[in-house]
């Protein structure tokens, strides 16, 4: 099956490309597809512990699994949040 | 709920909200200033996942409205290059007091960084780098807790 895979800020950098269409075996989750990802372009496996998964533009967990067609975005952590980013603005 | 490449414009913000039955509009209004980190900044880049930013905005009105039901909010977040001093996000609540509008009002700016997917990278004097924060999961309770909290000191 093909899915649309999206990618933003670093992970975007990483890859040259915010959109790929990639082919994946049926069955496959959304964490199968991030590992095929790493396959494919290793310096990601630095962002496998921070990123987050929507899948449909909804959020989602890498167990999720997919289906032909489906887009699923992987997600570096957001621009805000953290205690010292508000103490710093 | 808006994420645009064009200028915000603040006061369309707060007319979204504001019926003849509120007596107040809070807005936030986030600028892109020329320091952070001891860096000189020259302009920052956002980068969003724009349909699930939308949607995001959407959740945190929801959730607003269970502490605020009285206190609709609208949230315009800019993308793209945005130099120092223009606005990156604008957002406004409405009530027919006061206290509702400004807490609903920080509750909202609050969630907008844990959670929407809003990625900046700052450009500053002598290269740029993505600026991160910690992922909150729009479902942690505790991360909506802690916001809440802060809406009401």
């Amino acid at each position: 099956m093909h899915v649309t895979i999206r990618l933003f800020a670093r992970l975007r950098e990483v890859t040259g490309a915010s959109d790929l269409t990639r082919s994946i075996p049926d069955g496959s989750t959304a964490g199968d597809a991030w590992q095929a990802l790493v396959a494919e372009f290793p310096p990601l496996a630095d962002h496998t512990r921070s990123i987050s998964v929507a899948v449909n533009e909804e959020y989602a967990k890498p167990a999720t699994t997919l289906r032909d067609g489906d887009e699923v975005a992987f997600l570096p952590p957001v621009s805000g949040g953290c205690e010292a980013n508000e103490r710093s603005e | 709920m808006m994420v645009t490449s064009a200028p915000l414009d603040v006061a369309a913000v707060a007319a979204a909200v504001a019926g003849a039955h509120d007596g107040a509009v809070a807005t936030f209004v986030g600028l892109v200033r020329d320091h952070n980190a001891g860096r000189r900044v020259l302009w920052l880049d956002y980068e969003a996942y724009a349909p699930l930013a939308v949607k995001t905005f959407e959740q945190i009105a929801a959730e607003s409205a269970l502490r605020w039901p009285d206190a609709p909010i609208a949230i315009h977040h800019r993308i793209g290059r945005i130099e120092v001093g223009e606005t990156s996000v604008a957002i406004a609540a409405a009530s027919p007091h006061r206290a509702d509008a400004f807490a609903a009002c920080r509750y909202a700016i609050e969630r907008v960084k844990q959670i929407a997917p809003i990625w900046k990278q700052e450009h500053f004097e002598g290269g740029e780098v993505w600026i991160e924060g910690a992922t909150a999961d729009p479902a942690d309770d505790e991360a909506r807790t802690l916001a809440f909290a802060r809406a009401c000191t």
